[in-house]
């Protein structure tokens, strides 16, 4: 396959970043877009340029590392799929492809496409954690739990906090991100403790990164790899209006 | 931004089926009018449900109109840099994004003249407040065809604007699970068609001599 490619270069994070077109040639369909941007580096580095940075690291789509916008769209055209795991066969020979990287206040570029998403990571250090007792882990079916309860939980657990959610959204808020860490806390017997102030501080840590509010228009599920529903923003919601009326 | 949306939703459903006394003829919607000024007389001063709808109504709207700037001054900070592609919007409410801004737009400048048209009846031919009646009739004309156009358009806004959010609000305020996120879509989607449909039919009726 023959592709023109158009690249955010941006060689710090102060420097003012600018789309580049790089043409490449004999791309196999079997590829990943990872490796295709791989392939494209090697010729970049062999020619004494500086190669495109990207985030990466497993390559089979549980890390969260990859975070590319893809003609506009986060992780590419294909639902329900990283970077990673998209592959070169779902474009055509001839196609022009943006790759952008997450467009957010909340996430400064560092490099090209590498931004930095350590907003989240304060987001689960304002309550994204559960009070443990230390010493031998208790079985794991000491503590009964709901069978569709530990579905739900697990499905929201499935987030693998890449951050699409925030990179598709009009209003770049990350109320799909905290859904998915509320709802899978918050469902289980082990996340009550914690379950009011939780959602508390996370909304303010979020609210305090500059990500913005939620206008309910669905564009984090669509593009979130994991395929979490907005059923969590209104668990979310749900115990967000509890724990303020009690904290108030 | 829901609570204040909920409170001009169920103005807007009041006001809609308050319209349809148009087609029981000029004496019974005139009646409806003067019911509206009179209502708890004597025991309440003249027009004291008026002000108390018109007090909460400025209030609603003050509240939504003021959250909605909070919101898009966010959205805006949140995104410093735009991309360079766009992309199809594919979520669930994909039209939001697009209509509900400028929707509220149109919507805004349509009240500022309904108010003028058929409150204040600066732009009306028809003075006399008491004939409500004459006031529609006359407002909705043929040769007026550019207002009923305006009020038309102002309600396919609307349209939009409540399709997306009545279910927003009720995502926002209660957070129902999937199915009844569902379901509440498309109640919000029966209630947006009921309101614009009930409020386009009179001026249609006006404009094509149903209504005389």
């Amino acid at each position: 396959m023959k592709l023109s490619l158009r690249i955010w270069r941006q060689s710090d994070a102060q420097a003012q970043g600018k789309m580049v077109s790089y043409e490449i040639d004999e791309v196999s369909e079997d590829a990943s877009f990872l490796e295709m941007l791989d392939v494209l580096n090697e010729r970049l580095i062999s020619e004494g340029e500086d190669p495109v940075a990207f985030d990466h690291d497993c390559r089979e789509g549980i890390c969260g590392a990859c975070s590319l916008v893809i003609d506009g769209q986060p992780h590419g055209p294909q639902a329900a799929t990283t970077t990673c795991q998209l592959h070169m066969r779902k474009f055509k020979d001839g196609d022009s492809i943006d790759i952008e990287p997450w467009r957010a206040g909340a996430f400064p570029v560092i490099k090209d496409l590498v931004v930095d998403r350590s907003a989240f990571d304060r987001i689960i250090q304002a309550g994204g954690y559960i009070s443990a007792p230390t010493g031998t882990a208790p079985d794991a079916h000491a503590v009964p739990i709901p069978k569709q309860d530990a579905d739900a939980a697990f499905s929201a657990a499935a987030c693998i906090g890449c951050g699409a959610c925030v990179a598709a959204c009009p209003n770049g808020s990350g109320m799909l991100f905290m859904g998915a860490k509320v709802t899978h806390l918050g469902l289980m017997p082990q996340g009550q403790p914690e379950r009011h102030t939780r959602v508390l501080g996370m909304v303010a840590a979020h609210d305090e990164a500059g990500f913005g509010g939620c206008t309910n228009t669905g564009e984090c599920a669509a593009a979130c790899p994991k395929e979490i529903g907005l059923d969590v923003i209104g668990k979310l919601n749900r115990d967000f209006r509890k724990a303020a009326i009690r904290a108030a | 931004m829901a609570v204040s949306g909920i409170l001009l939703v169920l103005f807007l459903v009041a006001h809609m089926a308050g319209n349809l006394h148009v087609f029981e003829g000029r004496a019974s919607m005139n009646e409806y009018a003067h019911g509206l000024r009179t209502f708890g007389e004597p025991l309440l001063p003249h027009e004291s449900l008026l002000w108390v709808l018109r007090i909460g109504l400025i209030a609603a709207a003050a509240v939504h109109i003021w959250t909605a700037v909070v919101l898009t001054r966010r959205a805006l900070a949140a995104r410093p840099v735009r991309y360079a592609s766009k992309k199809p919007a594919k979520g669930e409410s994909r039209h939001a994004a697009a209509t509900m801004r400028w929707g509220a737009a149109v919507v805004f400048l349509f009240i500022i003249w309904h108010l003028l048209d058929l409150t204040f009846r600066t732009v009306n031919p028809v003075k006399d407040v008491p004939d409500a009646y004459g006031a529609v009739v006359a407002t909705f004309s043929p040769e007026r065809w550019p207002v009923t156009v305006f009020y038309l358009l102002a309600l396919l806004a609307l349209f939009f604007h409540l399709r997306h959010g009545i279910w927003s609000a009720v995502q926002t305020i209660a957070g129902p699970n999937s199915k009844w996120r569902k379901r509440t879509q498309a109640i919000g989607l029966a209630v947006a068609l009921i309101v614009v449909l009930g409020f386009a039919i009179v001026p249609l009726s006006v404009t094509f001599g149903l209504v005389k």
